[in-house]
């Protein structure tokens, strides 16, 4: 209706944001082709990555305590607000990031009515499908070993988030990512516990808490 | 839905790959998994063990991170806001 009136500015506008859109794209293309010479993975490992990480982190869990004030943060709210801050460091870069996020979209839509149920979904995450695991794949590793090593890919695409439905060398190298990203996680959040039980705190329940490993 | 666009498809162009590019990815990914990776006398390990470690890699991962959680959620909780820790964090979230 508007480009009817106005057909030529319009379209003249289209057309500049469209090529640079473009742009936009082959900057995208460019730097993961970077990413793809010197590998994704390899950032995980740095130590301003690290610092990025943690702070995030404490963002994120500031506002966990900012959110309930009355009732001391849960574990589980914790741990969605360290995953979320890891999803936000990788920059929706790889696919886990993104489902972490649009996970978290789900799942505060529904939060207060599905409380059970996502406490569950977490599980099935986390270490349930375990249980499920070795009854499978003792009865197919007599056979062949392709269907084995098939069930070991499903299981691996269970556990790397967005990954349920992927081909095998997505999962392969979703994996390798969200590995190096989970050690980072790993060393920013011992670090920070460290930094808040460490020196000078007196409180007793600090103390008995152990060591991290 | 955050299928849109794959790294896979940009790069690639074709859904193909071969076992070369398998072979490639199951390597590095060997890298990470310590059960295998100073392991460096047997070189010769299977796809299916790699994968195997990778799962339960995974899994020690999340477990720790789980851990790692409850920790800081109760470290959270003992922390009174004019306490040293709270000026650590403030001084965090300003960074």
């Amino acid at each position: 209706m508007m480009s009817s009136l106005v057909a030529n500015p319009v379209a003249s506008s289209d057309r500049s944001r469209d090529s640079r859109r473009k742009k936009k794209k082959k900057a995208q293309v460019q730097s993961r082709a970077q990413e793809s010479t010197q590998p994704s993975y390899a950032k995980w490992k740095s130590e301003s990555q690290q610092q990025i990480y943690s702070s995030k982190l404490v963002q994120a869990l500031s506002q966990v305590r900012l959110g309930d004030m009355a009732a001391p943060p849960r574990g589980r709210a914790v741990r969605e607000a360290a995953d979320r801050a890891l999803a936000y460091a990788a920059k929706g870069r790889t696919r886990w990031s993104r489902a972490i996020l649009t996970n978290r979209i789900k799942l505060s839509r529904f939060r207060k009515q599905r409380r059970q149920r996502s406490a569950s979904a977490m599980a099935a995450l986390t270490g349930s499908s375990r249980s499920k695991k070795p009854r499978v794949s003792v009865h197919r590793l007599k056979g062949k070993s392709l269907p084995a090593v098939q069930k070991k890919v499903k299981v691996l695409g269970r556990l790397v988030p967005g990954c349920r439905k992927e081909p095998l060398p997505v999962i392969l190298d979703e994996a390798t990512d969200y590995i190096a990203a989970l050690e980072m996680q790993v060393r920013a959040m011992s670090a920070l516990a460290r930094l808040l039980s460490g020196d000078g705190s007196s409180s007793s329940s600090v103390s008995e808490l152990p060591p991290s490993g | 839905m955050s299928s849109r666009r794959s790294r896979q498809s940009s790069s690639s162009g074709s859904s193909r790959i071969s076992d070369d590019q398998i072979i490639e990815l199951i390597s590095k990914l060997r890298q990470f998994l310590p059960e295998i990776r100073d392991n460096r006398r047997s070189n010769k390990v299977s796809a299916s063990k790699v994968l195997q470690e990778t799962c339960s890699y995974i899994r020690n991962l999340h477990r720790e991170v789980d851990d790692l959680s409850e920790r800081l959620s109760q470290l959270l909780s003992t922390i009174d806001a004019d306490s040293p820790e709270a000026a650590i964090i403030r001084s965090l979230i300003q960074q």
